[in-house]
């Protein structure tokens, strides 16, 4: 048994010839909010499916409070997943659920709840996340983008998870509003004491929400450190990215190629 | 690249293909036998696929009774034999037998298979079907499952409606427009059917219920490439299952009455 709440090691996945994650490493210890940074197709997206189990790595290993969840079976993967809340980029609602059916969702499909018990520890959810009670009959499909991250925080909370992975919470909804999803980040964090695990390149989102920075370059951990020394890294890479410079060591990918 | 090539490469992605069809297929009646069931779901797709249906699938079989019973009558009057308990026999046995289940399950597949491809495909592209992993759910139990086993027990129920309404149609043209006795023609379609005639129809509506859903789901589940991939999906779900539904009744005939 060991500490470590989320273990990579030299985890590898390409598709086809694009070679996206070549050898990442990262430990991420129990309580921790770990922001993963990185520019758009620098792999971070693969690395929580690869985590979640949505794609299989090519090599390498990645343990889960030191299980091993590579390749593991159905029934192991639903086990480990029930620890872990994911809030998707786009939310990910489903559109033939009420807000509330939604909230709910992994109390009563992932783990048996009937209805009636369930639809008042989502409503609680959805109160948390600031959405009161008009909202619970409303189809996803009525509410703005950032209403729908709400929503999709409270469902990913509503099963108490011991780990929460946030895809890019504040791409794609106004400042304001990525200001409250940040603060129901960290209030969500604090609450329940999950460890974090956090996706994105905005700058100001990830030095609000994290304890510990990493930075995803051509595949590869480049950078690792506390949120205050990243002003102070030593690395071209990592001061190119926060200060958003044209110039400067990473190779942007032209699409035409 | 050379004409072999391209062929060697189109025969290694079509056995691609079925090998990841038969899986999907394998993965899919396993999760139909096990637990936990989503009753709830399994209920809503039998109204989407069985009841809503039934307004389509009587259209359908009413003219196609209808003209069976017109055009036969034609064939019969150039050769002058006698037409009246002929055409009832005609009319009732390619009903239950063939034009029934076939054209049912065209419509189905059509109204159907096509909805479940695309409502599954979005799902696909706008991560909904990642969602569920991380909620902890099976994506075939969740929505595979309550499809398939829908189709497979709605259909036949559908083909039983349409068999009977296909007859009625042909049953109109009959009386109304060719002038024949009704209680001769009814009596002489109910001696004429015999239970292999109805069952064999059945097992028809049964296997065309899952290839309709099967590949609905299949196409859904791995479509990719947003707005596009869906409606490729879509395409494919539509032209796959009728195909299938055309060789397969072609079998299931040769099957029952062969010898």
């Amino acid at each position: 048994m060991t500490d470590i709440r989320i273990s990579l090691k030299d985890v590898h996945k390409r598709f086809s010839t694009k070679v996206v994650l070549d050898g990442v490493n990262l430990d991420i210890m129990p309580g921790e909010s770990v922001v993963i940074i990185g520019g758009s197709g620098s792999g971070k997206s693969v690395t929580l499916k690869c985590i979640l189990g949505l794609l299989t790595p090519d090599s390498g290993d990645i343990e889960v409070d030191g299980e091993s969840v590579v390749g593991i079976g159905d029934r192991e993967r639903e086990h480990i997943n029930a620890k872990i809340g994911m809030l998707f980029q786009s939310a990910a609602l489903f559109d033939s659920l009420t807000v509330w059916e939604n909230a709910a969702f992994g109390l009563i499909a992932g783990k048996g709840m009937s209805r009636r018990d369930a639809q008042p520890i989502a409503m609680e959810k959805l109160a948390l996340v600031g959405l009161d009670d008009k909202y619970a009959m409303m189809s996803p499909a009525d509410l703005s983008g950032g209403m729908r991250k709400r929503v999709g925080l409270a469902r990913a909370i509503a099963i108490e998870p011991e780990i929460l992975f946030f895809d890019e919470p504040t791409t794609g909804i106004d400042p304001i509003m990525g200001d409250i999803i940040n603060e129901l980040i960290i209030k969500c964090c604090d609450e329940t004491g999950a460890t974090a695990l956090t996706i994105t390149h905005d700058m100001a989102s990830a030095r609000k929400i994290s304890d510990r920075i990493a930075m995803l370059y051509k595949g590869k951990i480049v950078w690792d450190g506390p949120t205050r020394e990243i002003d102070n890294a030593d690395n071209a890479i990592v001061q190119q990215f926060i200060h958003g410079r044209a110039e400067g060591p990473i190779e942007i990918e032209s699409r035409r190629a | 690249m050379t004409a072999v090539q391209t062929v060697g490469r189109l025969f290694l992605a079509f056995l691609e293909m079925v090998g990841q069809v038969t899986v999907f297929t394998l993965v899919a009646i396993s999760h139909c036998l096990r637990p936990p069931f989503y009753f709830r779901l399994i209920g809503r797709q039998m109204m989407e696929i069985g009841y809503y249906s039934l307004p389509v699938i009587a259209l359908t079989t009413l003219f196609a009774g209808m003209v069976l019973a017109l055009q036969s009558y034609t064939g019969f009057a150039r050769n002058s034999v006698g037409a009246e308990s002929a055409i009832a026999e005609i009319v009732v046995l390619s009903i239950t037998r063939e034009l029934g289940p076939v054209l049912a399950g065209l419509m189905v597949a059509a109204r159907v298979g096509s909805s479940i491809a695309a409502e599954i495909g979005t799902m696909r592209v706008t991560e909904q079907i990642d969602a569920l992993v991380t909620l902890s759910t099976n994506p075939y139990k969740y929505l595979v499952t309550p499809r398939v086993l829908a189709g497979v027990f709605t259909m036949p129920l559908l083909i039983v409606v349409g068999d009977i309404i296909g007859v009625f149609g042909g049953y109109i043209v009959s009386i109304y427009k060719l002038g024949f006795n009704p209680t001769l023609y009814l009596k002489t379609s109910w001696d004429k059917l015999f239970l292999e005639d109805v069952t064999c129809g059945l097992v028809k509506a049964a296997v065309f219920g899952f290839i309709v859903t099967l590949m609905g789901c299949y196409q859904g589940y791995h479509s990719r490439g947003g707005a596009q991939g869906v409606g490729t999906a879509t395409i494919n779900s539509v032209v796959s299952s009728s195909i299938l539904i055309l060789i397969l009744n072609y079998l299931i005939s040769a099957m029952f009455f062969g010898t």
